[in-house]
């Protein structure tokens, strides 16, 4: 099995470094980069961005590029952190704890390159359990039925809203809801038009780059307009010399680092908790073990390499259930799995042996990626802290025409522009009122997939709804979401205690809520359920 | 402790009960909708099956939404507008596609980018003209390089298509 795998892997390599998909490898972890540096701007509306550029080529440049923006912006994050005190993506806010006091002191520099090399084993690590874990669960899969795959799909979604940022509850709405706006257009079984209050333009169903775009690009900018403090670059002269850690540096990070990476994979393999739960999990962990606990917070190097490394493994682990399953953990997944969608590639366990270019090429590309983005990182530095600088006002504007653009050229059709335009308003309206957009991402995309298996195992059953809890492997995942469901009531009732189970104490939430953070950031919170 | 208001007084502070009515409405507004699409039996689902069950379900979610913002202490007493409403950039952000559009239509690309970058750009609080004009001028020169000879998107760089 491990000589298939490695064969394989040989296989994606040739893919990988095909002249043209290198090209827009690289292309993707430079803007990825280039985007995570950035202040205000995050992966999602990144991906939502490149996404209509991707139309004209061929799937696997595509996918190449818009994971290489996704992973690329983890190593941009933590410049920003380190260097700004700013998380500007949530995996990234307990590195601010003790990356900014050790930029203080003048060790930013240090924390950089440990930081850049704690990633890049943390990614390997991710890649590695890709390669070995995927075939396996593909070969499980294979044997599910329509059953099996709805109560699946059904766990991932109330994993992906449960687990992820503030309240579980609006969580799952946005869930539903995202269901729902999957479901408009024509009804794929019996051709009827759903929803579409009589516009033509909506038959085909909502445009899933307007719906990403106006969710995580209009709406953060209407949230983060004038409301983005202008950065400190008191600290930010770091040069290529600074970053070369001591002997003794090393020795500190090196297990930190490895429990961080551990860590990072654990949570990549439970559905819904991304790479920010990873990150908040490692530091507690970490400062748990610790011999000096109240010591982090000034500036430990092994509080800044052990979220991150937790990050990047779960980054890329990340990818295993949305490859291999078709289910993707979070928002961003899902929008990946929603640019393959557009190229006509059905997701889902057969992905593998029907595109084994798509898969085992972006496999590679992981590492090729990865090893561009050390090389990206360690030497040009210079150039990243200087983009630091740019400021917000030129950002959002320009930011505003790729989506007008972008919306365009998905279809040619002003209507999408209006679309993009509504969509922004009501998902900032959402925000407002407390509720995180991302989930209805997940049930959009994943929304056409279940009605049609939902209908299919009703059919085969004979309309009897017994069959979900009657199969075994249907059964195990429907307890799952029963279990997820009462643990979630559970540490409701349970109240103040309940932000024990995953931070040990307030410190992780209350540290990123200090003044300088763009607002987009303050109702991120991130575990579980909140200390009340 | 704040001192006790009436209860409905409280619940209109709430951000929640906000959040929990908009859910309850949407909800409403699918399953009544949804009600006049065939549902079909469980064996043969009709296209309104699912979407009516999902609003149905929205509709239990909303009042879940409510009534634990209502339960929950005051620490969570965040106002539905920001304490400095953005009322100007907010419209000019919006206004962006629409100009967007428009421009697009009559226009052309170039202008329908220059007025697209131009109107965001004046929602910034510190926004100049000269700075403004400069900015839209740069993003329209590169976007229209990039989108209309580079990826070839089928949009007139320079038109007029009269009054409509």
């Amino acid at each position: 099995m491990i000589g298939t795998a490695l064969t394989d892997l040989w296989y994606g390599f040739g893919v990988a470094l095909e002249p043209h998909n290198l090209m827009f490898c690289f292309i993707g972890v430079l803007v990825g980069n280039m985007v995570g540096v950035l202040p205000g701007m995050g992966p999602l509306a990144t991906i939502s961005i490149l996404l209509p550029l991707t139309f004209g080529m061929k799937p696997v440049a595509a996918i190449l590029m818009l994971g290489g923006v996704m992973y690329g912006a983890q190593y941009g994050g933590a410049i920003c952190s380190i260097l700004l005190n700013l998380p500007c993506h949530p995996p990234h806010a307990v590195t601010c704890l003790d990356g900014f006091p050790m930029t203080k002191q003048g060790r930013g520099g240090v924390a950089l390159g440990l930081t850049v090399f704690a990633s890049f084993v943390g990614a390997s690590w991710g890649i590695t359990e890709m390669i070995f874990l995927s075939p396996l669960l593909v070969r499980a899969a294979l044997q599910f039925g329509p059953a099996e795959v709805c109560s699946l799909m059904l766990l991932g979604l109330l994993a992906g809203s449960t687990l992820a940022r503030g309240s579980p509850i609006k969580g799952v709405a946005m869930t539903v809801l995202g269901l729902f706006l999957g479901s408009v257009g024509t009804d794929l079984e019996t051709g009827s038009e759903r929803y579409t209050l009589g516009m033509t333009e909506l038959d085909d169903g909502i445009e899933l780059i307007a719906l990403a775009l106006g969710l995580f690009g209009i709406a953060e900018f209407m949230n983060s307009v004038n409301q983005v403090a202008p950065i400190n670059t008191k600290y930010t002269n770091v040069t290529f010399k600074d970053m070369r850690p001591t002997k003794a540096d090393m020795k500190r990070a090196f297990f930190p680092m490895w429990r961080g990476t551990i860590i990072g994979s654990l949570c990549a393999l439970i559905p819904g908790t991304g790479p920010t739960i990873a990150s908040f999990v490692a530091y507690a962990t970490e400062k748990k073990i610790s011999r000096h606990p109240e010591k982090f917070g000034t500036g430990l190097i092994e509080g800044v390499v052990c979220p991150e490394a937790a990050t990047h493994s779960s980054v890329q682990g990340d990818f295993i259930p949305t490859m291999s399953l078709g289910i993707p953990g979070d928002a961003v997944m899902a929008l990946l799995l929603g640019a393959l969608m557009i190229q006509g590639i059905v997701p889902g366990p057969q992905l593998i042996s029907q595109h084994p270019d798509i898969f085992w090429g972006l496999v590679a590309s992981f590492w090729i990626g990865n090893i561009m983005l050390v090389l990206l990182n360690v030497p040009l530095i210079g150039i990243w802290v200087k983009m630091l600088a740019i400021p917000y006002k030129f950002l959002y504007p320009s930011a505003m025409f790729f989506v007008c653009i972008g919306v365009y050229a998905a279809n040619n059709d002003f209507f999408q522009v209006g679309e993009v335009a509504a969509i922004g308003l009501f998902g900032y309206v959402l925000l407002r009122l407390g509720f995180h957009p991302a989930p209805i991402l997940l049930g959009f995309v994943l929304g056409p997939r279940f009605e049609e298996n939902f209908r299919r195992a009703m059919l085969i059953a004979r309309g009897d709804m017994l069959v979900f809890i009657e199969r075994p492997i249907s059964a195990f995942f429907v307890g799952m979401c029963v279990l997820l469901i009462g643990s979630q009531i559970y540490l409701r009732l349970k109240g103040a205690k309940a932000a024990e189970l995953n931070v040990d104490d307030d410190a992780p939430i209350a540290a990123p809520a200090e003044p300088k953070i763009p607002v987009q950031l303050a109702n991120q919170r991130v575990p579980v359920t909140p200390a009340e | 402790m704040r001192p006790s208001t009436s209860p409905v007084r409280a619940l209109l502070g709430k951000r929640d009960f906000y959040a929990g009515g908009l859910m309850v409405l949407l909800g409403l507004g699918i399953a009544l909708k949804g009600s006049s699409y065939r549902a079909g039996t469980l064996m043969h689902m009709g296209p309104g099956f699912l979407p009516t069950a999902l609003g149905v379900l929205l509709v239990f979610l909303g009042i879940a939404i409510a009534a634990a913002g209502l339960s929950a202490e005051g620490d969570e007493d965040q106002g539905v507008l920001p304490e400095q409403p953005q009322w100007w950039a907010w419209f000019c952000i919006l206004m962006s596609p629409i100009c967007f559009i428009m421009f697009g239509h009559y226009f052309g690309m170039a202008l329908a980018t220059f007025s697209c970058v131009f109107i965001a750009a004046l929602g910034d609080k510190n926004a100049t003209w000269l700075g403004t004009v400069i900015l839209a001028t740069v993003v329209t020169v590169f976007g229209v390089g990039l989108f209309s000879y580079f990826l070839q998107v089928p949009m007139p760089i320079l038109t007029w298509r009269g009054a409509l």
